[in-house]
């Protein structure tokens, strides 16, 4: 299993319902289930990996997160998981705020285009960038809103959406990020996870 | 429609109060099944047939001679895999396969009873199928499915018993009839009903039955079981056995032939009066008015594993209205999956041998038992 599922497992407590939001062939909510004894929900856009999820015993929806979030009620969840699909949302910010509507925290993990060999390719190449993160040509890309760990960061600060956890990783090693090392940190990782809460109205 | 003697039936003798307000008591309830019951009894599942369905689920239907409506499905190794499960499948009240139906003798006065037959209910088949889970002495089924009418009884049963089923599989359903589906089902009983050969549903004293009438209710009805498309691909302006147009009301066209084969084929094995009530009870089933307006209700007592799936092309019963049922599941945090097949072939893809179909179906069931 990828680094960035078992730091997600790390951040998600025993005995919890989890929603996976982009399930993918759900090896995530597999392992929470069977490791974790936690009561997982998947939201599925592809059909092929829907049918693979269903084969392998998990509750999956087919359905598009930025309609079919709306299906689930008000902290229906403890956590809602989504990995590495904010930026191909026509409107990411309501999808953020769905998440942090549907469970108390949202774990949102971001390919990070501040990344120093993203930027490179653009500095130099002048070209869009092609990484392991992110492999697919311009004209093919389902990403449409590309941010950066610097951009998520200073978008839960400006939303008053409140950073539990953010977690920079990069070739398998992690590391804290924070105010002080965020310019850092957002030229030296690959991707961006954050544990995010929504800041008490009052 | 000979053979009938030899068909399987339970009498239920426990008195079952119908939605009508009536009250039936030792009334046949005719079954299949398929496979082996284990020694547990927990490989049980219990299949519900649709609107022109009967118990005949797989293998050769002894009373048409053709292939049992699900054996695409249904049968050794197959997605729902009789080797491994043991498949229950009833004929529903109101049928004319066996069971307790307006083409039973009322023994009371040696008469068929026709239209004195009541308006029964989606609810009332599923509360008289119920029966079969005590004559067998299963405690609790693996599974429930059907598709159209079939699902229906499938969301009925896990409202009605939250917890006699492991699991669900509600296929190409609703939870509330809809006005067009309605609509066309009164399409259905009016052409039944305007066929003088009908006399009010007293056609068993005469020796001719509406048989015209019935034809045209499964002509119009086969039309909603296809989609433009289907339609298109498999007869497109064809002409039927001629070179040109004959300028005349024969079937010149493929698709006139297919339906009147269709329609005439039906009356042969389906009883007009089954024909009224059947589409009657899917009329009016609506699971959502029965918990007043909420659906989620119907399911909160229950922690039957769900999987609903729709077909694309589907148009009597739409995605967006299995999708309903879907989002009334997860309000009420059930367990619930859902997939909608890519099929061209309308609402009759459940009945049809589609690979993504089956395999969901054995996929689901597999991993869950």
């Amino acid at each position: 299993m990828k680094k960035e599922f078992k730091i997600i497992t790390q951040l998600i407590e025993n005995n919890t319902r989890v929603l996976d939001v982009g399930c993918g062939d759900g090896t995530l909510m597999k392992h929470l289930k069977d490791n974790k004894n936690i009561d997982t929900r998947g939201l599925e856009i592809s059909k092929n990996n829907v049918q693979t999820c269903i084969g392998k015993g998990l509750a999956v929806i087919e359905g598009n997160a930025e309609k079919d979030l709306q299906q689930f009620p008000s902290l229906s969840f403890n956590y809602v998981v989504l990995s590495q699909t904010l930026q191909a949302f026509y409107n990411p910010e309501k999808v953020i705020n769905d998440l942090l509507r549907v469970a108390n925290k949202a774990i949102v993990t971001i390919p990070n285009f501040g990344y120093w060999k993203v930027r490179l390719q653009l500095l130099f190449k002048g070209t869009m960038p092609i990484t392991k993160n992110l492999p697919d040509e311009w004209y093919n890309t389902p990403n449409i809103h590309m941010c950066t760990i610097k951009d998520f960061f200073n978008f839960c600060s400006k939303k008053n959406i409140k950073l539990y956890k953010s977690i920079a990783l990069h070739e398998q090693k992690t590391s804290t990020i924070n105010k002080i090392n965020l310019n850092l940190k957002n030229l030296s990782s690959e991707l961006g996870i954050f544990l995010i809460e929504k800041q008490n109205e009052n | 429609m000979n053979n009938k003697e030899n068909i399987k039936k339970i009498i239920v003798k426990k008195p079952l109060t119908l939605d009508c307000g009536k009250t039936i008591n030792n009334y046949p309830l005719a079954y299949e099944t398929y496979g082996k019951l284990n020694e547990k009894k927990d490989n049980a599942i219990l299949a519900f047939h649709a609107l022109s369905g009967d118990q005949f689920i797989s293998g050769t239907n002894p009373i048409t001679n053709k292939n049992g409506w699900w054996s695409h499905l249904v049968g050794p190794n197959k997605a729902i895999n009789t080797n491994k499960f043991f498949v229950i499948c009833a004929n529903v009240i109101g049928g004319c396969m066996g069971s307790y139906g307006p083409s039973s003798i009322d023994p009371t006065t040696d008469k068929i009873i026709g239209t004195n037959f009541p308006v029964i209910t989606i609810n009332d088949m599923v509360n008289a199928q119920y029966n079969l889970l005590e004559f067998f002495k299963i405690d609790k089924l693996f599974s429930v499915t059907g598709g159209s009418m079939g699902g229906m009884q499938v969301l009925q049963f896990v409202a009605n018993y939250p917890n006699k089923t492991k699991t669900a599989i509600p296929i190409a359903c609703t939870a509330s009839h809809s006005a067009q589906n309605i609509a066309l089902n009164e399409l259905g009983r009016q052409a039944i009903m305007a066929d003088q050969n009908w006399n009010k549903g007293n056609y068993f004293n005469t020796s001719s039955s509406p048989d015209k009438g019935l034809a045209v209710a499964r002509m119009a009805a086969h039309i909603t079981y296809l989609s433009k498309k289907s339609l298109e691909d498999k007869f497109g302006r064809k002409l039927q056995e001629r070179d040109d147009l004959k300028f005349s009301f024969d079937a010149d066209f493929q698709i006139e032939s297919y339906l009147r084969h269709q329609g005439n084929a039906f009356v042969d094995r389906f009883d007009a009066n089954t024909y009224l009530y059947i589409t009657r009870a899917m009329d009016y089933f609506d699971l959502i008015k029965q918990y007043k307006g909420n659906l989620s209700n119907a399911f909160k007592n229950s922690k039957t594993k769900f999987f609903i799936i729709s077909f694309t092309s589907d148009w009597l019963y739409p995605t967006l209205e299995n999708k309903e049922i879907v989002i009334a599941l997860n309000a009420s945090g059930a367990d619930v999956g859902f997939i909608e097949i890519t099929s061209d072939k309308g609402h009759d893809s459940f009945l049809l041998d589609i690979p993504d179909f089956l395999k969901s179906v054995k996929n689901f069931l597999e991993a869950n038992y």
